[in-house]
């Protein structure tokens, strides 16, 4: 695997003139544009963000900007919605409430939380951007029964939505509760919308078309305050840990789930975060995450030797006939 | 051995019924339509839990299909006594643990499969569980056996 030379560079000439800060800025407006293209057509490290929660001021330029370099991607509904049934079949409809920016909703990927907090005995309050983790090994993705979500190798992961039925899987799945449905739109209208399916999920993608084209994704694009940076996994890590060392701070989103593309850094700890946020439906925790994905995969190894617990049956079984025939 | 042979299919039975019904659990079905409020049920709406279940169901299908098939090829009666239908549930068998095996590949950590690979492989999976129910079924009623 090999860090695409742009990158390392940049960061290099961050660690070498000893700013975080640094790193912050430059990585985030130049050479990562090329290094984001580089890495989503070469098989190369995921890349990651770092979300310094200290230089949050709320402003929501990035949920607006979200939108906006969303906002094609967005629900059309066809209205009056398809009968479904059985009755509990919930209709999920956000289409009317498109200004809603204080939770994750079909149209708003990404949202500010806030939490007051005690940092060196002085009353805060700090925002959180909060938006799909992108995990490293996503149960979102592969667990879908569809293959309506894919995971790119630059470790995006995002919803084809003309492939999503709705069935929701993906958020029970996720252990975030990331996805929103928006009833009345996509595949299933065509099969059978009555019966089964029930619109089409949405979340964050990590702008996916525009790290083709080369550019940031618009939430750390517009962010006066240079609160995100992204850049190779292993790198953001470094910075993030720097950042952590430096602060006293605490670092999420780096084992959370087995591990995801999103790591927060943050002066207080995420359980005190977790405790002072408001969370609920479209707003995920800041709680610790086991890796879901685990047991699937000890399974999957058990499965490798699972011939050989054929193959010693049989030998038993011809043991067992040859010592009845003595 | 004929015990042997009663174990087997026991064996064989039960797995099918686990590994089917949780596959089905792989979609969101269980829930939407009452099954998993019958209680003793509500496991079905899990998704994880039905994960798990296929796979470990999954598990005692490729030792059980290893098992039958080393016995066979040393022990059985030979190729020509297998009948139609038993001939065409090997076949169905062997797509459903080579896809089967593939989507837990995928489902590895740092495994990137095309899109339209796994897409291929979601439908073919479920394409084959619902011809060797169908299949299944047929030579049950039927009293078909796998060999002659
Ligand atoms: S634009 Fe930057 S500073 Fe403003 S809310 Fe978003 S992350 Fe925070
Ligand atoms: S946070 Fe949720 S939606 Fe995002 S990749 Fe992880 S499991 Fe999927
Ligand atoms: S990466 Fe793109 S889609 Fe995701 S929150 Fe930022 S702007 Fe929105």
């Amino acid at each position: 695997m090999t860090t695409p030379k742009i990158t390392s560079n940049i960061s290099r000439r961050a660690f070498l003139k000893g700013s975080i800060t640094a790193a912050g800025s430059v990585v985030a407006t130049t050479g990562i544009a090329r290094a984001a293209t580089s890495l989503t057509h070469e098989k190369q490290e995921p890349l990651a963000t770092l979300i310094d929660i200290r230089k949050c001021i709320g402003c929501e330029e990035c949920v607006y900007a979200c939108q906006a370099a969303n906002a094609e991607k967005y629900p059309e509904p066809e209205k009056p919605f398809p009968k479904m049934v059985p009755p509990r079949v919930p209709v999920e409809d956000w289409s009317e409430k498109r200004e809603v920016t204080d939770r994750l909703t079909p149209y708003n990927w990404l949202f500010i939380q806030t939490a007051s907090v005690t940092v060196n005995g002085e009353q805060i309050d700090l925002t959180i951007p909060r938006r799909c983790m992108h995990c490293a090994n996503p149960p979102c993705v592969k667990l879908c029964p569809w293959g309506a979500l894919k995971q790119e190798e630059n470790g995006l992961s995002r919803i084809d939505s003309d492939l999503c039925l709705g069935g929701s899987k993906c958020k029970k799945v996720c252990p975030w509760d990331v996805p929103q449905r928006q009833t009345g739109v996509g595949l299933y209208l065509d099969l059978l919308p009555a019966l089964a399916g029930n619109g089409v999920m949405y979340k964050c993608d990590r702008c996916y078309n525009r790290l083709e084209k080369g550019e940031v994704p618009a939430c750390i694009e517009v962010c006066p305050e240079n609160v995100q940076t992204i850049g190779p996994r292993s790198e953001i890590l470094k910075t993030a840990h720097a950042l952590a060392r430096e602060i006293n701070g605490y670092i999420y989103g780096e084992h959370e789930n087995g591990g995801t593309h999103t790591i927060y850094v943050s002066p207080v700890p995420f359980d005190q975060l977790n405790q002072a946020i408001e969370t609920g439906k479209g707003k995920p925790h800041l709680n610790k995450v086991k890796n879901m994905m685990a047991d699937g995969t000890q399974l999957a190894k058990a499965m490798l030797i699972a011939p050989l617990a054929g193959i010693a049956a049989l030998v038993g079984k011809f043991y067992l006939s040859t010592k009845e025939d003595k | 051995m004929k015990t042997a042979g009663r174990v087997r299919y026991y064996i064989y039975a039960v797995t099918l019924f686990f590994i089917a019904v949780s596959g089905f659990g792989q979609m969101p079905v269980f829930k939407r339509y009452y099954i998993a409020d019958i209680p003793g049920l509500g496991w079905l709406a899990q998704f994880y839990v039905t994960h798990i279940i296929h796979y470990t169901a999954a598990i005692v299908l490729i030792a059980l299909v290893t098992y039958v098939l080393l016995d066979f090829l040393f022990n059985g009666p030979g190729l020509k006594r297998i009948t139609r239908s038993g001939y065409f549930k090997i076949g169905i068998l062997a797509g459903l643990c080579v896809s089967g095996v593939l989507m837990v590949v995928k489902n590895l950590p740092n495994s990137y499969f095309d899109h339209t690979v796994i897409i291929v492989l979601d439908l073919v999976h479920l394409a084959l569980c619902m011809i060797l129910l169908g299949t299944s079924l047929y030579t049950l009623i039927r009293k078909k056996k796998w060999v002659n």
